[in-house]
């Protein structure tokens, strides 16, 4: 079943399918491809079968349906479900199963979507290529060989194989936007603020946002919708009105500026930030081509600090990490190991045990970053370059009404390439960094293909709370190009 | 004993009078049954988030103010990291750069005057959990129990500038009574909504006027005010020995080329023979024992890697804010204190005593005060025989079985009829079961004998049966003449009018 989730919806509402139907459907696909790409943790096929009937039900009944009623969808296993397990990927939360639904869970059952399942990601959300999993690698749809990205992997694998119309990720540093590019479809990064963390389990609290996977602008602009607004639960998520994302999103921007950091691409005699490969980069100025034909001004500006965006990240992220995760040390929740000396000797065991080897590294970095002596010349200044790459931003949306460069330095690479490098690892994410420590907000579309057949993201970023812009913006450029109709051939 | 100065600072800790906690709705009561105060927030459970109870964040602005804090305009929260199981995230959400409030002061009554007490910083932060030592019956079990986690917690921090044991324990008074009339909290020690912690060290002066400082002492364990005094004297006077002992053993150094200023003189830290400063240390007080115990040295300060919590935004607080709290407050101990000496005209002392018993109480003295127009004597029957009373009958003053009318009434007729203090104070024992004074006064058969020419004559047979009280006065002794009033007294049953007894003696015995 390749269709959109609005075409599901369409389908529904005439008589043509019903949500069990889908369901059946989806989850049928899910049986055939999952031994090959291993997106899911968990899939909840008894569950989603009788939320299918009950939403079938009402619809005879003639009740109001929800807004994504009978569409299935993954949602990312840092994301609490009342009553199923949420491991985070981590052995650490293997028995964890939160009483509780995240605020976007909540949203999405007011909306009669239908939750699937639970999809990998690397632990606690840390990583580019969700192999940092303890439990399964996810395999990319378009190439088996190779990674999906990260941490989202299995959110962006189970929408690009079609094992769900839909899906939920986070990202803290491009976890939605860059596997979305490497796995060929949608995937959208809201402000810091738009959809509430409450139920999201932390890794870098003031970065952290959680937001949708599509095939299509259309979609991500629907499921967006249902996520987004306020929620007083969280004391950060903003209390503005949510647009009606779905119906605008086909009114193109008029007087389009688009604006081009320079940094983000190769210069006579000066590679890019990160290294841009050279097919993702025609792929991109092909992109700002078709916008050029549809009216828009290209310019070209400049992010002085966004070369630091990869180094602030690694603080302020593993700083705030460093703390979120203490509470995994054995006595009220998370792992505890089975032998061991005294309290401390079993916080020390637990936690050695229950954390791989990514986690530990990072926890260690944002210990040292934050320890008296060093919090100075690391964590405090982070913060100050970090105010510096927002300004680069502000400056930059006083002249253009987006920003517009690749996802990711290269298409998807191989499973094993970078785990052995762990700061080749950390470049694949040098485009997305900075909106995240900026707040602002930013989409990954399909814009090409490599010569072996990968998909390529553009990567396109606004100012903080104007999703609705963006959308419209992206929906531009998806109108007069199929790139988000292509499907992997797994 | 050496005169050395002794300087205290106190950390205390309130428990704020929230019906929640600081950071979800779990109720703050106390004596609940373990863990079942407690939700998915308060237990740190993954993917919750914290929201600031504003009712918290207001009892603290009126604290502060009432401290007479500066108030910032903008205040952040900040994560304290350490790893305790009491503390189930491993971080406690506290303040740390930028308090909420800052550089205030209490007054508090010392018999040598007035004293302000400067404050450092009063913050707001979130309490831990408490642990049980289970190791009865060979069972080493360590049990923890979440109610207390999340409890709202003001530290009120002191400067290092109370003088003496007597004085830190004038402090506490003096906070816990304006934080109870404020509303902000019950302080109660037992239950543990009023904690208090003492840092203590001692400077000795020296021959060439320097004085020598010994380590600060923090000490813990502190179950009451009178524990807070005891343990400080005894701590001033283990420093004392143990800085004697040790200079003579060689143990600590002193190095007189690393004065430091504090307050108006010099002050040289000891060293260890190594030449580094002596470690300060914690110690735990023993309330059966009466004895500090320390307990560590803190080589090193602990790291606790504060950084700004990033799952909660800054309060920023307006004048508008700020004036609401002015108003809430209304009158506080200290002015109040003022207020009664002036407009009553009573001394001090007892302004202090009527101050000290709380607002209620102090409304039913000027009650009193406006039924019979007699400040002195509404003071009198107010701090001396209704507060007895209230003691006796552990009785709180809004409950008071004698209202504040019938008590001036009582003084009123006292004044009228001239009844002397033991046979008022019958009447008014009376009146606590429900009988105004005139009823009282009715029921018991007192009969005021006012009449002078009747009064005349009982003092002239007094004078006549006493030659030697008589003698006696007219050798200067005037005490004498309390016979001859005495006498009076018993033929009339204690119902002389005192006043017109008084006088008619003094004419007579005069008169020669």
């Amino acid at each position: 079943m390749n269709l959109t989730a609005a075409e599901l919806l369409e389908r529904q509402s005439t008589g043509d399918l019903s949500a069990e139907a889908i369901t059946q459907s989806f989850l049928a696909r899910i049986q055939q491809v999952e031994p090959k790409l291993r997106s899911f943790l968990a899939v909840d096929e008894a569950g989603a079968l009788e939320q299918a009937r009950a939403i079938d039900a009402k619809r005879r009944r003639g009740d109001a349906m929800g807004i994504l009623a009978g569409v299935p969808i993954a949602i990312k296993d840092v994301i609490c479900v009342q009553g199923q397990r949420a491991t985070a990927g981590s052995k650490m939360l293997e028995a964890f199963v939160p009483p509780y639904d995240a605020h976007v869970i909540t949203r999405l059952k007011e909306a009669d979507a239908i939750l699937i399942g639970k999809s990998n990601c690397d632990e606690f959300a840390m990583g580019s290529s969700t192999e940092n999993s303890a439990y399964q690698t996810t395999r990319n749809p378009w190439d088996l060989e190779r990674t999906p990205g990260g941490s989202s992997g299995g959110s962006a694998a189970a929408v690009a194989a079609s094992e769900a119309p839909l899906a939920l990720g986070t990202d803290t540093g491009g976890s939605i936007r860059q596997p979305a590019g490497l796995c060929g479809i949608v995937g959208l990064k809201p402000s810091y603020g738009r959809v509430s963390r409450f139920g999201l389990i932390a890794y870098g609290s003031s970065l952290d946002q959680c937001g949708p996977f599509a095939h299509d602008v259309r979609d991500s602009a629907l499921l967006l919708e249902v996520i987004a607004g306020h929620d007083s639960r969280d004391s950060t998520s903003v209390d503005r009105p949510v647009p009606q994302y779905a119906k605008v999103v086909e009114s193109p921007v008029q007087a389009l500026v688009i604006g081009v950091p320079r940094e983000f691409f190769n210069q006579p005699g000066a590679q890019a930030t990160g290294g841009l490969d050279a097919e993702v980069e025609r792929s991109v100025r092909d992109a700002l081509k078709v916008y050029e034909s549809l009216g828009a001004t290209i310019k070209e500006i400049s992010l002085p600090h966004s070369p630091y965006s990869v180094a602030v990240y690694y603080l302020v992220a593993t700083a705030e990490a460093s703390s979120n995760l203490a509470r995994y040390d054995g006595v009220h929740f998370g792992h505890r190991a089975k032998e061991f000396a005294g309290l401390i000797d079993m916080m020390k065991k637990s936690r050695g045990e229950g954390f791989g080897a990514e986690v530990k590294r990072r926890i260690m970095l944002g210990t040292y970053a934050l320890s008296s002596g060093y919090i100075d010349a690391y964590y405090l200044k982070a913060l100050k370059v970090r105010r510096l790459i927002r300004q680069d931003f502000d400056r930059a949306f006083a002249e253009c009404d987006v920003i517009v460069g690749p996802t990711s330095p290269t298409a998807a690479f191989k499973i094993g390439e970078k785990t052995g490098d762990p700061l080749a690892m950390y470049l694949s994410d040098i485009y997305t960094i900075s909106a995240n420590l900026a707040g602002i907000c930013g989409i990954s579309i399909p814009c090409g293909l490599t010569k072996t057949g990968l998909p390529i993201g553009l990567q396109i970023l606004g100012a903080p709370f104007t999703e609705e812009k963006l959308l419209r913006i992206a929906r531009m450029y998806e109108r007069e190009t199929d790139w988000h109709k292509r499907r992997p051939a797994v | 004993m050496t005169t050395h100065r002794i300087i205290i600072g106190l950390e205390v800790h309130v428990q704020l009078l929230t019906k929640t906690k600081l950071f979800c709705g779990c109720s703050t009561q106390f004596g609940l049954p373990p863990n079942s105060a407690t939700c998915p927030i308060c237990c740190g459970l993954p993917g919750t988030l914290p929201v600031m109870n504003r009712e918290a964040f207001h009892l603290a602005l009126k604290a502060a103010t009432a401290l007479n804090c500066k108030i910032a305009s903008f205040t952040k929260w900040d994560r304290k990291n350490y790893y305790y199981p009491d503390l189930p995230k491993n971080y406690q959400i506290s303040q740390y750069d930028l308090p909420f409030s800052s550089e205030g002061w209490l007054e508090i009554e010392l018999p040598s005057g007035p004293k302000k007490v400067g404050i450092i910083r009063a913050h707001l932060e979130e309490d831990a959990g408490k642990m049980l030592h289970d190791e009865h019956a060979g069972k080493s079990d360590s049990l923890v129990d979440l109610n207390r986690t999340g409890t709202p917690l003001l530290e009120i921090v002191s400067k290092p500038a109370i003088d003496t044991p007597e004085e830190a324990k004038a402090y506490l008074e003096e906070l816990r009574l304006l934080l109870r009339e404020i509303g902000v909290s019950d302080c109660e020690m037992q239950e543990g909504s009023l904690r208090c912690d003492a840092n203590i060290n001692i400077h000795v002066p020296q021959a060439d006027g320097t004085f020598i400082a010994t380590p600060i002492i923090e000490i813990k364990n502190l179950n009451s005010f009178r524990g807070v005094e005891r343990a400080l004297k005894y701590e001033a006077e283990r420093q004392a020995n143990e800085l004697r002992r040790s200079l003579d053993a060689g143990a600590w150094v002193v190095d007189s080329s690393r004065a430091k200023a504090f307050r108006d003189y010099a002050v040289i830290q000891v060293l260890t023979q190594r030449g580094s400063e002596v470690a300060k240390a914690t110690a735990g007080w023993d309330e059966r024992t009466g004895r500090t115990e320390i307990q560590r040295r803190k080589e090193e300060a602990s790291d606790y890697r504060y950084f700004p919590e990033p799952d909660l935004v800054p309060v920023k607080v307006d004048a508008a804010i700020l004036d609401k709290v002015r108003t809430e407050l209304g009158e506080l101990p200290a002015a109040q204190k003022a207020r009664l000496q002036s407009q009553y005209g009573i001394p001090a002392y007892d302004a202090g005593i009527l101050s000290r018993q709380g607002r209620a109480f102090v409304a039913y003295f000027e009650a009193v005060v406006k039924t019979c127009g007699d400040a002195k004597e509404a003071c009198n029957w107010t701090i001396n025989d209704l507060l007895s009373t209230l003691n006796e009958r552990q009785l709180d003053i809004n409950v008071c079985p004698l209202s504040p009318q019938g008590l001036g009434e009582l003084i009123v007729e006292i004044k009228s009829t001239g009844l002397n203090k033991q046979r008022a104070r019958e009447v008014y024992t009376a009146m606590l079961d429900g009988l105004t004074a005139k009823q009282a006064i009715d029921k018991l058969g007192f009969k005021v004998v006012g009449d002078e020419a009747q009064l005349l004559e009982l003092v002239r047979r007094a004078i006549a049966a006493n030659p030697k009280a008589v003698a006696d006065f007219k050798k200067g002794k005037l005490k004498a003449a309390d016979a001859i009033k005495g006498f009076v007294m018993r033929e009339t049953k204690g119902m002389a009018n005192t006043e017109v007894v008084q006088r008619l003696v003094m004419e007579e015995l005069n008169r020669g």
